[in-house]
């Protein structure tokens, strides 16, 4: 029977060893893991022959991957300037406040993350919110927390 | 699709698409832009694909997804040829109607149809919209007859002809030459000469003899976005760009480093240079010409700091995305210590019609020191947001009035706010500000990438200015003190300042500051961190003495500064508002007037938004 | 050799010298923080900036990195360098306004007082505990970890790493982790008692 290769191994077979393939693999490991777990970091590390120092840097210098699982419903805020002038820190805050959390951070029964980002490119609708890649237009804070409190009441939260 | 071995077999090729086409008497060009993407465009695309299958119009009408059109503000945006109708804000209902009437039959929709906002009277053509027509697109206006993942688009567009005259009739220093009389400048932001960088790189020895040319598509300021939809609505504009510049500087390899953000981008990107390949226009003796060069795609992590040449180069290494001292300059050691020539997308873009036109046709346009277009994203308070592409020289007012339709909502200018974190806020009397590089600088912003965020009334500068120092606090890589330790200290003095906590003193310790972050920073990031605040101050220094000496944010933004009433007056007692309040601050009857207990309101404003009666007062 | 011109002086340095290096050499003083002989330099303190005119245009630059150059003009002492680095120390205090080195720093150079909001890190993040585990001790067992503000000295996953021998290089190398300033004043206020720069030069501050 054959064994299952784990994320890391398949993302090293699919880029290779060199270390510019470092970033690409990362990003390739979270999106199985919904995070990087220490253990794959680990084996990065020694398949890529690079030192943990230097791979524990990078995942924790750049802001698209995470060391702490993710919920399963990502919440993302977008905090461009054309949204702030459209009140996206209201916005922000009614999201944090629905669901209890900062952003950044996961609930407890991991079933929300809640994550700012910083332009999606679709200013005309701003301010925007994506729900599990699902584009939400001219948000207020009124109109979040209403669809916020739609997919808790699905999940049988709050 | 077999490999094209010269100009001679690219023209066939491209006379083969052309007599293709001529079968279609309708095309349908249907945007996918970014801000039509996040409504739907993809379902509309298939639905318009399927009505045209089942209508048995296959044969005859081409259905095409595109890049961005660019008025993002009537999107979904579709566009008939050859008539050059212009539909707005079409959705999956019109699809029928579309296909049956539009495409069929050649019948025009009055309701999907944009109206003159002059006398309301429904505009046909796409040339006619104003919106359109005050500009200058010789970059964008491309876009929508390209689906971005089939290279036979761009051909027939008259695509990588600039680099066969390139390849065949031209020599590398004259291809630097050409580039340096049309006066290319860098679209990235800095806006240094093109064409000197060129020359650094091309004299620059390269001890194994590779050197490299790199794209930077690592578009971080908030706000912009109009090298995303250059490159994916016409990713083989850009790789032409860079085949052309990697011939004059001699370069062997390319990367186009993408922000990770950007999926889409990157996966248009990998077609196409795929397909690129497949022909014969990368890799190994491109069209016959004897030359080498091929070009990789790398990925960000999400970092601003990327967009800097050398944390971008450290990045696609494969270590942080940290700049490093400049003294050596990466023309001579850059990406793995070899000689790197790095330029913005926009900037690349720009290289096939200056040796398509030559560079004397190419600085008709733009001004004398500023030559050729440049794209912004008008966002923010405007009417007609979206990607605008003008000659360098039109004014602000121009741009923000006659092509963006004025501010949203009828209200009052008060600054555009263009060069993202490293630019600055101009107010209204500097509004015919000509937009060049230099004109930009002297009043104390900057051209930036091209994010340009109109601002009215409702905005406080004084938080503008806050957040732009807390972006940077976030993005700042965190290696010198003037930056790391100077960021932090400038956002504790805003944030006293918006909270009512801020001194006079305060106000000059922050130009103190800003001089030297200014004057020691390692890299631009650092440099140019204090922008946004020296340009608020500059500008708008009552608003801060307002904030600081009367408590007072005119604009109704910082949440310490302001308060909520309700006019018991005007209430109906009608509850919605206390329904509504997230932290049970509103006591009152059914049909009384109800009140805002203070000490327990979060000023979230979520009573004013619910309020039908107009009985809630921000103050 | 190279000519160049320091604080008006006309000198001779060997091709591979920096500004710093040169400087130092003929007893001309140019603070610094982040900056070890013997280790890459980095130029992240900033403390070292000088200021250089070339072409008739003056910029502020790091001189521990910047190699001598033929007919440069250079100015340790300049006002602009002197606000510079004033600041960047008043800056380095907020972070660490207990650190001897920073106090006598600040006695030096003229910083009287802290106008920021103070908050002590107890690290300056001169990455020379990093430098010297890589470069010297050649274990690299501390790295950089996070971004901005946010950065600080590691190990991986914040638990002892294999590579680390307890060799307390780190130690010895930091210029802050050392006994906090024992001058009259309170924790996080400035001393200035070390006013006596003859003194300071005779006895410098790290035992």
């Amino acid at each position: 029977m054959k064994k299952d290769l784990s994320p890391e191994i398949k993302a090293v077979e699919k880029y290779g060893t060199d270390r510019t393939c470092l970033i690409p693999i990362l990003h390739e490991v979270q999106k199985e893991y919904r995070y990087l777990p220490e253990k794959a970091l680990r084996n990065i590390a020694a398949m890529l022959d690079i030192s943990l120092v230097d791979v524990y840097g990078v995942a924790t210098y750049f802001r698209a991957f995470s060391l702490e699982p993710k919920g399963k419903h990502l919440v993302t805020c977008c905090m461009g300037t054309a949204c702030h002038v459209r009140n996206s820190p209201g916005v922000l805050e009614e999201a944090k406040r629905t669901l209890g959390i900062d952003a950044g951070e996961t609930t407890d029964d991991m079933l929300f993350s809640l994550e700012t980002v910083n332009c999606l490119g679709a200013c005309a609708l701003g301010p925007i919110v994506v729900i599990d890649n699902e584009y939400h237009g001219e948000m207020t804070p009124a109109k979040v927390k209403k669809i916020l409190k739609e997919v808790e009441k699905q999940e049988g939260r709050g | 699709m077999a490999k094209i071995k010269s100009p001679a077999m690219l023209e066939e090729y491209r006379n083969e698409i052309l007599r293709k086409r001529k079968y279609y008497f309708r095309t349908i060009s249907l945007c996918g832009g970014p801000g039509c993407h996040a409504q739907h465009c993809d379902e509309i695309y298939e639905a318009v694909k399927k009505a045209v299958e089942e209508n048995g119009l296959s044969e005859n009408v081409e259905v095409k997804k595109t890049g961005c059109h660019g008025f993002c503000e009537m999107g979904p945006i579709a566009v008939i040829q050859p008539e050059g109708i212009f539909y707005k804000k079409i959705s999956l209902d019109d699809v029928s109607d579309i296909v049956n009437r539009t495409l069929g039959k050649g019948e025009l929709i009055k309701e999907l149809l944009y109206p003159d906002p002059e006398n309301g009277k429904p505009i046909t053509k796409e040339s006619r919209v104003p919106f359109y027509a005050k500009q200058k697109r010789l970059l964008m206006s491309m876009n929508e007859y390209i689906d971005p993942c089939k290279i036979e688009d761009y051909i027939a567009q008259g695509g990588y002809s600039a680099l066969c005259k390139a390849l065949f009739e031209m020599e590398p220093m004259e291809i630097i030459e050409e580039v340096d009389k049309a006066g290319l400048r860098g679209r990235g932001g800095a806006g240094f000469p093109t064409a000197s960088k060129w020359r650094a790189c091309r004299k620059a020895i390269a001890r194994d003899g590779i050197k490299y040319v790199l794209c930077n598509a690592d578009e971080g300021d908030p706000g912009a976005y109009m090298d995303r939809s250059l490159l994916e609505g016409n990713p083989h504009l850009v790789l032409e760009g860079m085949i052309i510049g990697a011939y004059g500087i001699g370069a062997t390899e390319g990367y186009i480093y993408v922000r990770h953000e950007y999926p889409l981008t990157v996966s248009n990107l990998l077609v196409a240079i795929d397909q690129a390949r497949k022909v014969g226009l990368l890799g190994k003796n491109i069209l016959g010409s004897g030359f080498d060069f091929d070009i990789k795609v790398s990925i960000g992590g999400g970092a601003f700091v990327c967009g800097e040449s050398t944390a971008l180069m450290a990045s696609i290494e494969g270590r942080i995305g940290e700049p490093r001292v400049k003294h050596i300059h990466t023309a001579e050691k850059g990406l793995f210590n070899r000689p790197t020539n790095l330029n913005n997308v926009e900037t690349w873009a720009n290289v096939p019609l200056i040796i398509n036109q030559g560079a004397g046709k190419y600085r008709k346009v733009g001004t004398k020191t500023s030559t050729g277009t440049k794209i912004f994203s008008l966002v923010g308070s405007v009417n007609n947001t979206g990607l605008v592409e003008v000659p360098m020289g039109m004014t602000l007012r121009e741009i923000i009035f006659d092509i963006g339709g004025g501010v949203k909502g009828g209200r009052t200018f008060k600054a555009v706010q263009t060069g993202g974190p490293s630019g600055g806020c101009i107010p209204e009397s500097l509004l015919d500000t000509p937009v060049d590089f230099d004109a930009l600088y002297d009043v104390g912003s900057m051209m930036g990438s091209g994010g340009m965020i109109v601002m009215d009334e409702t905005t406080c500068m004084v938080d503008i200015a806050r957040y732009f120092v807390d972006f940077l606090c976030d993005e700042s890589c965190g290696k010198c003190v003037p930056c790391r330790e100077g960021l932090k200290q400038m956002l504790y003095i805003l944030e006293d300042i918006t909270e009512g906590r801020g001194t006079l003193e305060q106000l000059e310790l922050l130009k103190e500051l800003a001089g030297v972050m200014r004057d020691t920073s390692l890299c631009g990031l650092g440099q140019t961190a204090a922008n946004p605040v020296l340009s608020t101050i500059r500008y708008f220094e009552d608003e801060y003495v307002d904030h600081i000496k009367k408590m007072k944010c005119r604009a109704g933004v910082c949440k310490a500064l302001i308060a909520f009433s309700i006019n018991a007056k005007k209430c109906t007692g009608c509850m919605r508002c206390r329904k509504a309040c997230p932290v049970g601050a509103i006591k009152g009857k059914k049909k009384e007037p109800h009140t805002i207990q203070a000490e327990k309101c979060e000023k979230c404003g979520i009573c004013l938004e619910v309020c039908e009666y107009g009985a809630v007062v921000r103050k | 050799m190279v000519k160049l011109i320091i604080d008006s002086q006309s000198v001779e340095a060997e091709e591979t010298w920096t500004v710093l290096e040169a400087a130092r050499y003929y007893g001309i003083d140019i603070p610094s923080l982040c900056y070890y002989e013997g280790l890459t330099p980095t130029s992240s303190c900033r403390l070292c900036v000088v200021e250089v005119i070339r072409g008739g245009r003056s910029r502020l630059t790091a001189s521990c990195s910047l190699p001598v150059q033929e007919g440069i003009e250079v100015r340790t002492n300049s006002e602009r360098v002197r606000k510079a680095r004033k600041m960047i120390i008043e800056l380095l205090l907020a972070s660490c306004p207990n650190s001897r080195t920073l106090q006598c720093l600040a006695s030096k150079y003229g910083v009287t007082k802290i106008r920021f909001r103070p908050e002590d890190r107890g690290c300056i993040l001169c990455g020379l505990c990093v430098r010297m585990c890589e470069e010297q001790m050649q274990a690299g067992a501390i790295g950089f970890v996070y971004r901005g503000v946010n950065r600080e000295v590691a190990m991986p996953f914040h638990t002892k790493h294999d590579a680390c021998r307890e060799c307390g290089a780190c130690l010895f190398i930091c210029p802050v982790c050392e006994m906090p300033c024992q001058g009259p004043m309170q924790p996080g206020q400035l001393c200035n008692a070390c006013l006596d720069t003859v003194q300071l030069e005779a006895f410098p501050c790290k035992d």
